[in-house]
């Protein structure tokens, strides 16, 4: 099988890798590239777990064709903190202790930033929607659904001093 | 039709462990060259954060902060063994084995620092900030990190720890029957709030008031964490989870997480929950950890709280829709239990 050679923008690096026809981004991102901050619980989309963004718009990992983001910018948690500076988002999940095993985690964080991105004051109820596409199996979801709207509030403070 | 309110209460004693003992956890306890401790451990965290509570149990007992001790359950082929994460048992058992081995380490630390200063190990203590001093002489001082350093390089001795806990495994008298099934209770009462439709059969919880009893919460923020998801999960065994069809064809089972329902977060319940603090005798530190029981006496609260709101009784898992509206029907109708 002729494999396809693959460019895109993976958290704003470059990345170019060969795909077998039909392999899936999850697999192109975890054994391609090597980024491991995706995680595959279902393969099957419904669970979330493979959450990434693809042009700012959250995507199931588990269910795109590698190919398809030919030339185009995918974001996985992996890219969210600055060096050691973690992103708002990751700061409040920690101290909202809003994971346990944290195989949900790295989803979660990306649905979350897309909807930041889109609403950066969201009600419970908007943040309530933008997870409920992902699966948590252990924290009962409130400490993620507070942790999201810490980080939205936390995010606005800092837009303000930055005015 | 119409909407019934119920209230249902359920408590529970957990037995913290293998019933009747005889699962043994070890612990090795060796400090590195830069004055660091690494705990090696077989028992897993699967989230429930018994890496950070055996950190915390270990730094405790060297007499070192929490910074500098490393847990490392990785690997159960190289690691010392252990029964595993199971029945609750991970702080107690686990725990009470690292506080062993974190003890002989910290002898052993003491008296390779007394080489140092020229003193008896006995004279020494730790102030937790990394410093090893003279007792009621302060500035009589030597770093962990340098008595750690000193050990290895010039003493040739290692600081290390070896720490097993076993609860034998309890026989039967004969005569009387009588064992020892466990050695350490934690406890718990629940009450649960839910509405039941008459017309639909459907379930929705509206509240949950909790109080844990878990011997003292070593890490009161793990603990609430989880008690929280627990409950979350005692709810999705009540009232949704399931592999078995819903109906009498298997076909119609669930294959995936599709089918296989779970609450969202859309249908978060609150949860108010009272920690007590009884510290155990045996157990490390007086911790005994939730585990287990932070799920299991919500299926009965809930089964007994939907009784109360219409007089079902159902006696399997999970409480469906469909079985609430055949006992209605079996009822001729709703039968409240009135207000508890
Ligand atoms: S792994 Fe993609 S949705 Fe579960
Ligand atoms: S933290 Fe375990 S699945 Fe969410």
């Amino acid at each position: 099988m002729a494999r396809t050679a693959l460019t895109f923008t993976l958290n704003d690096a470059e990345a170019a890798v060969f795909v077998d026809p039909g392999a899936n981004l999850i697999d192109v991102l975890r054994r391609g590239v090597g980024d491991l901050s995706p995680k595959q619980g279902c393969a099957q989309g419904s669970c979330g777990a493979c959450t990434v963004l693809i042009d700012g718009v959250p995507h199931l990992a588990c269910l795109t064709l590698a190919e398809t983001v030919e030339g185009r910018r995918v974001e996985t948690s992996g890219g969210l903190a600055d060096g050691p500076d973690l992103h708002p988002l990751q700061k409040a999940f920690m101290e909202g202790f809003a994971a346990q095993c944290g195989f949900c985690t790295a989803g979660m964080l990306m649905a979350a930033r897309a909807l930041l991105d889109r609403v950066p004051n969201p009600s419970r109820e908007e943040v309530i929607e933008a997870i409920s596409g992902n699966l948590c199996r252990c924290t009962g979801y409130e400490p993620i659904v507070d942790a999201i709207l810490a980080a939205a509030q936390e995010m606005q403070g800092n837009r303000r001093m930055m005015r | 039709m119409a909407i019934h309110k119920g209230r249902g209460f359920a408590a529970i004693n957990y037995p913290i462990g293998m019933n009747l003992g005889g699962d043994p956890a070890q612990a090795l306890v060796h400090s590195t060259p830069d004055g660091k401790f690494m705990v090696a451990l077989s028992a897993i965290d699967l989230g429930q954060g018994m890496k950070s509570v055996t950190r915390q149990i270990a730094a405790e007992t060297i007499g070192v902060p929490v910074e500098d001790v490393y847990v490392d359950t990785a690997d159960s082929d190289t690691g010392p063994h252990d029964m595993g994460s199971f029945a609750s048992r991970g702080t107690h058992r686990v725990g009470n084995a690292v506080i062993r081995a974190a003890a002989e380490a910290r002898k052993q630390l003491l008296e390779a620092a007394a080489e140092e200063l020229e003193v008896n190990a006995s004279d020494l203590d730790t102030d937790g900030r990394g410093n090893i001093h003279v007792k009621g002489a302060p500035g009589r001082s030597i770093t962990v990190m340098e008595t750690s350093q000193a050990a290895q390089f010039k003493q040739g001795r290692t600081l290390a720890g070896r720490g097993i806990f076993l609860i034998p495994l309890s026989g039967t008298d004969p005569d009387t029957g009588e064992m020892t099934p466990v050695s350490c209770f934690a406890h718990a009462a629940l009450v649960i709030d839910l509405e039941v439709d008459d017309e639909t059969g459907e379930v929705e919880v509206t509240q949950i008031n909790s109080a844990y009893e878990v011997g003292r919460a070593l890490n009161p923020r793990l603990v609430e964490q989880q008690l929280i998801g627990g409950a979350w999960m005692g709810v999705s065994h009540a009232l949704y989870e399931t592999t078995e069809p819903y109906y009498p064809d298997r076909s119609h089972g669930p294959v995936d997480f599709n089918h296989y329902v779970m609450p969202g977060p859309g249908q978060i319940v609150p949860h108010h929950i009272a920690v007590l603090e009884r510290p155990a005798e045996d157990a490390p530190f007086g911790g005994k950890g939730p585990g287990e029981m932070c799920a299991n006496p919500v299926l009965p609260a809930v089964a007994n709280a939907v009784y109360n709101a219409v007089g079902v009784r159902c006696d399997t898992l999970p409480i469906t829709p469909e079985k609430i509206l055949r006992g209605l029907r079996a009822n001729g109708g709703a039968r409240p239990q009135g207000r508890r």
